[in-house]
C-alpha cells in the first residue's frame, strides 16, 4: 500500500506500536530489562508509519542531528545493515541513546506525526538496529599515524571519542578510575533499564579497534595533564570525567544512616551487585518504605530500584506535578505501573532518627504551584501549615551533582567558577593540546550530548594533529 | 591483576601486603590511600599507604583481620595477585612545622605509622602514642622503635597488661602539659580521636584526626563516606581523610561507621561458611 504511483505514502491508520514490555508485576521483582525491543516485523510496520518528510523536524530534535527518515526508510525496505550505517555516522551509540535518550523532547517530539497523534517510536527503531552491530559494514580504520591520545574517563563521551579516533589512526588510552568502563552507563543506569551487556559491547568493540584501556587509574591523583603530555608522551587529552559529585538538600539529618544519595543507593546494586548479596561482598539496605526526592531519570532509577529491592511503599516525592518532572516520560509511566507512588508538591524538610539512630521519617512542607520562575516552569509555594511525617526506613536524595573535583586535580586548563570546564564547541580548552566534554563541560546532562561531545573533539583533534 | 610481593605477619591477625604497582609507587604521599577489590564478587575496602618505593615499584598496606574482606585477604599468599587496587586516593597529611604526637589506637596504630615515620624523615620531632585494649593487640610496635627512640614511645593499654594501664590521653596530656608538642595527629576508635581532642583542646594544640567513614567509590561520586566539619557536609575520600579534629561531628561519625554491622556479620558468617560464588 505506502507506494503510490511511485510515491511515499505513510500507514497513517497504523496506530504506533506499543513498546514490548515484560509484565509490570513480575518485572518489579528482579532486575530483568523492561522492554524487550521491536521485533523485525514490528519494526517493519512501525516505519511504515513514517512519512519521510521533506522537512523532517526530527532531525533537527535528534542533538546529533541523526538522518532519521533515511534510516527508518532502510528498516522498511529491510536493508537493516545500510540502516544501522545511517545512524553510525552520527551516532556511536544506537543501542545505548535508543533506549536511554528522552526522545519526547527530542526526535519524537517534533515529529510531524506527533502533532496530531502519536510520534514514531524512533527511539526503539534506533535500538532495534543498535542491538544487532553485526550488520553494520566494518568501519574503515585509518593506518596508524603514530600520534598518541589519552582519554580521561570512560563513559558515554570518552568512548565515543575514543572510538572516532581509534577509526582515525591514533593510538588511544582510556584512564578510567573504576575497575570496569562505561561511567554511569554502568554505576548509574540500572540493568532492567540498560543491560550491562550492552555497554560491554560498546568497551569490546573499542578494544577491538585497538584502544587501551587503565582500569583502576584516577587522573589528577596517579598522573596529571602535565605528567601525561611530557613524561607519558601524549600528543593530546580528552578529559570526560563526568559531574559526580552529589548535591546536598542542606536539611537537618541528611547524614542520617540510611539516607542515601541515588548514586551510592545506585553503584552498589548495579555496580557492586548489592542486590546479590552475600555472594557478592557489598550490601546495601532493603527499604520497606523508601521516599526519593528528586523527579528526574536519577531519582526514577532510585526508586524502581527499591521496589526491585522489596519495598512494599516506594515513593517519589517531588517539589512540583508529575508534568514538570524532567525524566523521561517513559519511566515514569514504569515506575507507576510497578507500583510507585508518586508524591506530587512536596518539599523535604528535615529527616528525623528512630530509636535505632537510622532514619525513621521525613517531615516534608506541602506546596501549590504559583508563579512561573526563570525557567518557565510554575514555583512551588509553601502551603502554611501543611506539613506531614512520612514514615521511612530508607531515604534517598536524588537531586542532582556538581562538578567532579578531579578537572582541578588533573589541571593545565581553566575552569569555571562552578569548577566545570571551560570547553568551546568543538571541546578546545584554555590549553591547545587539552579537549573536554560530556557532563564535566555542560554539567549533568544526557547520554547522547556526551556521545556527541566526544565526536565532536575527536574530530578537532584529528584536525589539530594532522 | 596486581602481585602480592611480600606478605609479612605482624601478629594473629595483622599483616603488611608489598603490591607490586609501579605507577601508583611513584604517586604516594603519607596520608593517602587505596582502595582494594579482592576478587569478581569483593567490596571495595580503603587501606592507608604504609610505605612505597617508586624505583622498585611497589606500596605497602598493614591491614587488620576484622571481618569477611580482611579475612578473605589474610588467606592470599605471596605470588597472589588482587584484582584491583585503586590509587592513590585522598589528601596527603599536612605535616605542619614543629614538634609532633602522634596517636594510634588499635587498628589506627597502622595508619599512624606511616605518618610517624614520614614526619621523623623530614626532621620533625615526634612522640609516637599508641593505645591497645590489651597487649596482645598492640600493633608495629617494633616498626615504631625503629624510627623513634624509647623516650618517644609512650604506650598505654586498657587493662595495663603492657605499657602504662589507661588511655592514650594519659601520656597525651603530659606531653602537652610539658609543653613538648606543637601539632597533634590521631587515628583509631571514635571514642579514643573524641578524648584525644579533648585534650589537645584543653592545650590549644591544632589535632588532625584522619577519618575512617564506610567509603564505595573513593572518588567523590557516592557521597557515602561524608562527615560533618564544623557543621557543613565533607567528603572524607576527596577533602579527608584527615580533618581538623575540633570540627569533627564524632556522633555521626559513629553512627554512620556502624551502619552495617547486622550485614557485615552476615558476610563474615556466609564466608566462613564458604559460600562465596567465586571463591578462589
Ligand atoms: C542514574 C542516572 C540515570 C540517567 N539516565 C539517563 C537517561 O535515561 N538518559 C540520558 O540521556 N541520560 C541519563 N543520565 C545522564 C547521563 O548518564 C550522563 O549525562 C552521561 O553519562 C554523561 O557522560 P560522561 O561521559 O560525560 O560522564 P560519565 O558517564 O559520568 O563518565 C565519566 C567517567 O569518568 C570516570 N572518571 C571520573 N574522574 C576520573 C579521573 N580522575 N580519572 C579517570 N576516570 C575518571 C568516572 O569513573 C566515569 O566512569 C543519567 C544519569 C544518571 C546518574
Ligand atoms: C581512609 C581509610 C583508611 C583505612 N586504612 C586502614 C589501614 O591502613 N589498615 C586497616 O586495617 N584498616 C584501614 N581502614 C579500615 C578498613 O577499610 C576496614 O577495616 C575494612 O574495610 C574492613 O573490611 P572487612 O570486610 O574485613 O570488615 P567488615 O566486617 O565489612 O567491616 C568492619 C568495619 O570496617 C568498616 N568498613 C567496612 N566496610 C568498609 C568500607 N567499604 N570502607 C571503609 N570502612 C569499611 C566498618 O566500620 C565496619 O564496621 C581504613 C579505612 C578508611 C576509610
Ligand atoms: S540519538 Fe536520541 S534523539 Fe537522536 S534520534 Fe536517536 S533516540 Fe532520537
Ligand atoms: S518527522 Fe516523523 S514522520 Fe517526519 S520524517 Fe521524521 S520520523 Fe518520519
Ligand atoms: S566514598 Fe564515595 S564519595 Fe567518598
Amino acid at each position: 500500500m505506502p507506494e503510490v504511483n511511485g510515491r511515499w505514502v505513510a500507514n497513517m491508520d497504523l496506530p504506533r506500536t506499543p513498546d514490548n514490555e515484560e509484565p509490570a508485576a513480575e518485572r518489579a521483582c528482579d532486575f530483568r530489562p523492561v522492554d524487550k525491543g521491536f521485533t523485525e516485523e514490528m519494526a517493519v510496520a512501525e516505519a511504515s508509519r513514517c512519512m519521510r518528510c521533506k522537512k523532517p523536524l526530527c532531525v533537527e530534535g535528534c542533538p546529533v542531528n541523526i538522518d532519521i527518515p533515511t534510516f527508518i526508510t532502510h528498516i522498511y525496505e529491510r536493508e537493516f545493515g545500510k540502516a544501522l550505517d545511517t545512524i553510525r555516522e552520527s551516532s556511536m551509540l544506537p543501542a545505548i541513546c535508543g533506549r536511554v535518550c528522552p526522545q519526547e523532547n527530542q526526535c519524537e517530539g517534533k515529529c510531524v506525526r506527533g502533532r496530531k497523534g502519536e510520534p514514531v517510536a524512533i527511539g526503539q527503531l534506533e535500538r532495534f538496529l543498535g542491538d544487532q552491530p553485526e550488520l553494520a559494514s566494518k568501519p574503515a580504520v585509518k593506518p596508524a599515524n603514530g600520534k598518541k591520545v589519552a582519554v580521561i574517563g570512560s563513559g558515554p563521551s570518552g568512548i565515543a571519542c575514543a572510538g572516532e579516533l581509534a577509526r582515525n589512526g591514533f593510538d588511544v588510552t582510556v584512564f578510567e578510575a573504576f575497575f570496569t568502563g562505561g561511567g554511569v552507563l554502568v554505576y548509574g543506569i540500572p540493568e532492567f533499564r540498560l543491560p550491562k551487556a550492552v555497554v560491554k559491547r560498546e568497551i569490546d568493540g573499542l578494544r577491538d579497534l585497538g584502544v587501551k584501556f587503565e582500569f583502576n587509574s584516577v587522573m589528577g591523583r596517579l598522573a596529571d595533564a602535565e605528567e601525561l603530555l611530557g613524561e607519558k608522551g601524549f600528543d593530546a587529552l580528552y578529559v570526560a570525567t563526568g559531574a559526580g559529585l552529589p548535591k546536598f538538600l542542606n536539611i537537618p539529618g541528611e547524614n542520617l544512616p540510611n539516607v542515601f544519595f541515588a548514586n551510592e543507593y545506585l553503584t552498589r546494586v548495579n555496580l557492586m551487585k548489592a542486590n546479590e548479596f552475600p555472594e557478592y561482598d557489598t550490601p546495601t539496605k532493603h527499604g520497606k518504605n523508601v521516599v526519593v526526592f528528586g523527579g528526574g531519570n536519577v531519582a526514577m532509577d532510585a526508586v524502581r530500584t527499591a521496589k526491585r529491592l522489596g519495598a512494599e511503599h516506594a515513593i517519589i516525592a517531588y517539589r512540583r506535578t508529575e508534568d514538570e518532572m524532567p525524566c523521561r516520560k517513559a519511566e515514569l509511566h514504569h515506575a507507576k505501573a510497578e507500583g510507585v507512588e508518586v508524591l506530587p508538591l512536596v518539599a523535604p524538610l528535615e529527616f528525623f532518627k528512630g530509636e535505632d539512630g537510622n532514619v525513621a521519617g521525613v517531615r516534608v512542607q506541602h506546596c501549590e504551584l504559583g508563579e512561573p520562575d526563570d525557567s518557565g516552569r510554575r514555583r512551588p509555594v509553601p502551603i502554611e501549615g501543611a506539613i506531614e511525617e512520612i514514615p521511612c526506613d530508607v531515604a534517598i536524595s536524588a537531586i542532582g551533582t556538581n562538578a567532579n573535583p578531579f578537572a582541578k586535580l588533573i589541571g593545565g586548563m581553566e575552569l569555571n567558577k562552578w569548577g566545570y570546564i571551560e570547553a568551546d564547541e568543538d571541546g578546545r580548552t584554555s590549553n591547545p593540546k587539552i579537549w573536554a566534554g560530556g557532563d564535566i563541560v555542560t554539567g549533568a546532562a544526557t547520554v547522547i550530548l556526551a556521545m556527541g561531545a566526544g565526536k565532536k573533539a575527536a574530530a578537532s583533534i584529528t584536525a589539530a594533529l594532522s | 591483576m596486581f602481585k602480592i610481593l611480600q606478605k609479612t605477619q605482624f601478629s594473629e591477625k595483622v599483616f603488611k601486603f608489598r603490591i607490586e604497582a609501579p605507577e601508583m609507587a611513584k604517586h604516594a604521599h603519607a596520608g593517602q590511600f587505596l582502595m582494594v577489590r579482592a576478587n569478581e564478587c569483593g567490596e571495595r575496602v580503603p587501606f592507608t599507604f604504609a610505605d612505597w618505593n617508586a624505583e622498585e615499584g611497589w606500596v605497602e598496606f598493614i591491614f587488620m583481620v576484622v571481618g569477611k574482606t580482611t579475612t578473605l585477604l589474610s588467606s592470599y599468599q605471596e605470588g597472589d595477585a588482587i584484582l584491583d587496587v585503586t590509587g592513590p586516593l585522598g589528601q596527603p597529611t599536612e605535616m605542619g612545622e614543629g614538634k609532633w604526637i602522634v596517636i594510634g589506637g588499635g587498628v589506627g596504630l597502622a595508619i599512624a605509622f606511616p605518618v610517624a615515620r614520614q614526619l621523623v624523615a623530614t626532621g620533625h620531632e615526634v612522640h609516637a602514642i599508641m593505645g591497645a585494649r590489651t597487649k596482645d593487640l598492640l600493633l608495629l610496635e617494633e616498626q615504631f622503635r625503629s624510627i623513634l627512640d624509647d623516650d618517644h614511645i609512650h604506650i598505654t593499654t586498657d587493662d595495663g597488661s603492657y605499657g602504662e594501664k589507661g588511655v592514650v590521653t594519659i601520656p597525651e596530656e603530659r606531653i602537652l602539659s610539658a609543653g613538648e608538642a606543637d601539632h597533634v595527629f590521631c587515628v583509631g576508635p571514635v571514642p579514643m580521636m573524641k578524648f584525644a581532642t579533648l585534650t589537645a583542646e584543653k592545650y590549644n594544640t591544632p589535632i588532625i584526626a584522619s577519618l575512617n567513614p564506610i567509603m564505595v567509590d573513593g572518588t567523590g561520586m557516592c557521597g557515602c563516606c561524608r562527615v560533618e566539619i564544623d557543621g557543613q557536609t565533607k567528603f572524607a575520600c576527596v577533602d579527608g581523610p584527615d580533618f581538623d579534629a575540633t570540627k569533627v561531628d564524632w556522633n555521626d561519625l559513629r553512627a554512620r561507621q556502624a551502619a552495617y554491622l547486622t550485614e557485615e556479620g552476615q558476610s563474615l558468617k556466609a564466608y566462613e561458611e564458604a559460600t562465596c560464588a567465586c571463591q578462589r
